[in-house]
């Protein structure tokens, strides 16, 4: 463990700790940034009337646009000059969201990141290779420096190239992998390809992030790199990567309690749910100082629980992002999230890992089509295997989504595997004419 | 007594077909016998060749779908009633045909491909009626 002190502190003093720093960051946020001073004032709203953690639903959230509204550098609480670093995230839409860093949200951010690195089991003895894309999207620079901090040698390897990857890989002995995975899956396809197995490499961990990774993705990669991966989360908006992880059992994503306070609400009406109940996460930055954010709208669907972990971690766990609010697919009325689709996928091993989703509307009629790669050519005998392929596929979905969907075998490497970068697998069709 | 045939999975996309006998061209590889069966949504492309394993090498390298299959290769008198002859021996034992294609050959009459699930027995029937099953289809 990293830093067992905070990690495993007990819940009465943990919960007496986030009170405290809550009490100091939205005083904080009201005095030194504009945007919360004229929000709290609008509604009449004191940094006095927050007195216990269930107070902070008092104030409005923050949302994404908000963001976009301030842009670049409206929300930052500190003077230019306290400012070190300066992120955005890959804004796919008009402008970045921005986030800045002072030297102690550097220090904070590479000490949660620590954690979770610690967690999954890597410490100074590994090389790690960081097959994010380094710049100004933050999860390469949050591992980087995490990643130091616990010792391990860093090979900042960044994306692309991945020839070169598996042959730094190799040729290093590189016992930890950082990467998407979706790029850990390729890497590992290419592997396979120009012969090597894992016993060619020394990996041992992977720490895969930055996009969703059902448990059955994660198994095919453990399988094809010989490594034990876990999940973490984070988002640039917060800090990065780094606001939670798993730890060796796997059971959830510690999240750093001490420094992001965490929230489910009903993504709707934002009224909040019971422990154990699923909706959206909202996260109180507690310790930021160059871009403190209250209440912020993660748009991520997810459950938290309390219930000790085996670990002797003390901090909530959160459940794998299910989907997120604003990726949910509406198809026919019927919530779809992508995950759901992944996980029925990984399941036949007839057909690649890799898939795309198309969704487009005739008449007044949704449809959903799942292209997938055939793999296995001894089905090619007859169209009857084929065709039960695609039923048995069809029929999962059915069961997992509750919506017919069509299934489109394609041939193999057809579809994109979106090297270093997030996947991008929905092809919403229906607003084209 | 059997030789093999290729299939391949081909999307239903403008210039797939096109992809692959390119790939072939490139590798020197000759094509005597073709079938394509197609739906909606893909073909499945039978292909009898001169050398079916560089072929199928060939191919994956190049990403395509492709597994090589045993069927039997029935030399038939190109005269009418030819075919006719050697299905009435395969009908009278029951057993069924899952597909079928044929080629004229420049050395022998007429050659039909056959895929059956029980190739032995079908092997078998037509052998003990003096049926010639080629060994080499090319």
């Amino acid at each position: 463990m990293f830093d067992p002190r905070a990690e495993t502190m007990p819940r009465p003093e943990l919960e007496a700790l986030k009170l405290e720093r809550l009490q100091h960051i939205v005083r904080y946020c009201y005095e030194n940034v504009p945007f919360y001073h004229k929000r709290f004032d609008s509604i009449g709203l004191k940094p006095e009337h927050i007195r216990t953690l269930a107070d902070v639903r008092l104030i409005p959230p923050t949302t994404k646009a908000d963001l976009r509204d301030n842009y670049p550098f409206g929300l930052f609480a500190v003077p230019r000059e306290k400012v070190v670093r300066i992120h955005a995230s890959s804004g796919t839409t008009g402008k970045p969201t921005v986030v800045g860093y002072t030297k102690n949200d550097l220090d904070m951010w590479s000490g949660v990141m620590a954690r979770i690195i610690c967690a999954a089991g890597v410490n100074e003895s590994d090389i790690a290779q960081i097959s994010f894309g380094y710049g100004l999207f933050t999860g390469a620079l949050g591992l980087h420096y995490g990643l130091e901090r616990v010792g391990a040698a860093v090979v900042p390897a960044s994306s692309g190239n991945s020839e070169k990857q598996l042959m730094l890989m190799k040729d290093f002995g590189v016992t930890t992998l950082i990467a998407t995975p979706t790029y850990a899956m390729y890497l590992g396809e290419l592997a396979a390809e120009l012969g090597y197995g894992p016993e060619d490499f020394k990996l041992r961990i992977g720490l895969f992030g930055s996009e969703g990774c059902t448990t059955e993705l994660r198994a095919k990669i453990e399988k094809r790199l010989g490594l034990f991966a876990t999940d973490n989360y984070g988002m640039s908006e917060l800090i990065g990567p780094g606001v939670s992880g798993e730890c060796e059992y796997r059971c959830g994503l510690h999240f750093a309690e001490d420094h992001f306070l965490p929230e489910i609400v009903d993504p709707e009406t934002l009224e909040p749910k019971d422990e154990g109940e699923a909706g959206e996460l909202i996260v109180t930055t507690l310790t930021k100082e160059a871009m403190p954010l209250l209440r912020y709208r993660t748009r991520d669907l997810t459950r938290i629980t309390t219930e000790p972990c085996k670990c002797g971690r003390t901090h909530a766990r959160m459940e794998k992002v299910m989907g997120r609010s604003d990726d949910m697919l509406k198809i026919r009325g019927v919530n779809v999230f992508p995950s759901q689709i992944e996980s029925v996928i990984m399941q036949i091993p007839q057909i690649s890992p890799h898939y795309m989703l198309y969704i487009r509307r005739e008449g007044y009629h949704d449809t959903l089509e799942v292209q997938v790669e055939l793999m296995d050519g001894s089905l090619l005998d007859s169209f009857a295997a084929l065709e039960e392929l695609t039923a048995t596929i069809r029929a999962k979905l059915r069961v997992v989504l509750g919506i017919d969907a069509k299934v489109k075998l394609v041939g193999p490497k057809t579809i994109e595997r979106f090297a270093g970068g997030k996947a991008k697998r929905i092809v919403d069709l229906r607003d084209m004419r | 007594m059997a030789v093999r045939q290729l299939s391949v999975f081909l999307e239903n996309r403008t210039g797939t077909l096109c992809e692959l006998t390119q790939a072939l061209t490139d590798n020197g590889i000759d094509v005597r016998a073709i079938t394509l069966a197609d739906t909606v949504e893909f073909g499945i492309l039978r292909l009898i060749v001169s050398d079916p394993v560089k072929a199928e090498q060939v191919l994956r390298e190049r990403h395509f779908t492709v597994s090589i299959t045993e069927v039997l290769c029935v030399r038939v008198d190109d005269v009418p009633g030819g075919l006719n002859a050697v299905l009435q021996l395969l009908q009278k034992e029951g057993i069924s045909l899952e597909y079928v294609y044929a080629y004229i050959s420049k050395s022998v009459d007429a050659c039909v491909i056959f895929y059956v699930k029980d190739r032995a027995r079908a092997e078998e029937t037509l052998r003990k009626n003096g049926i010639t099953l080629l060994e080499e289809a090319y």
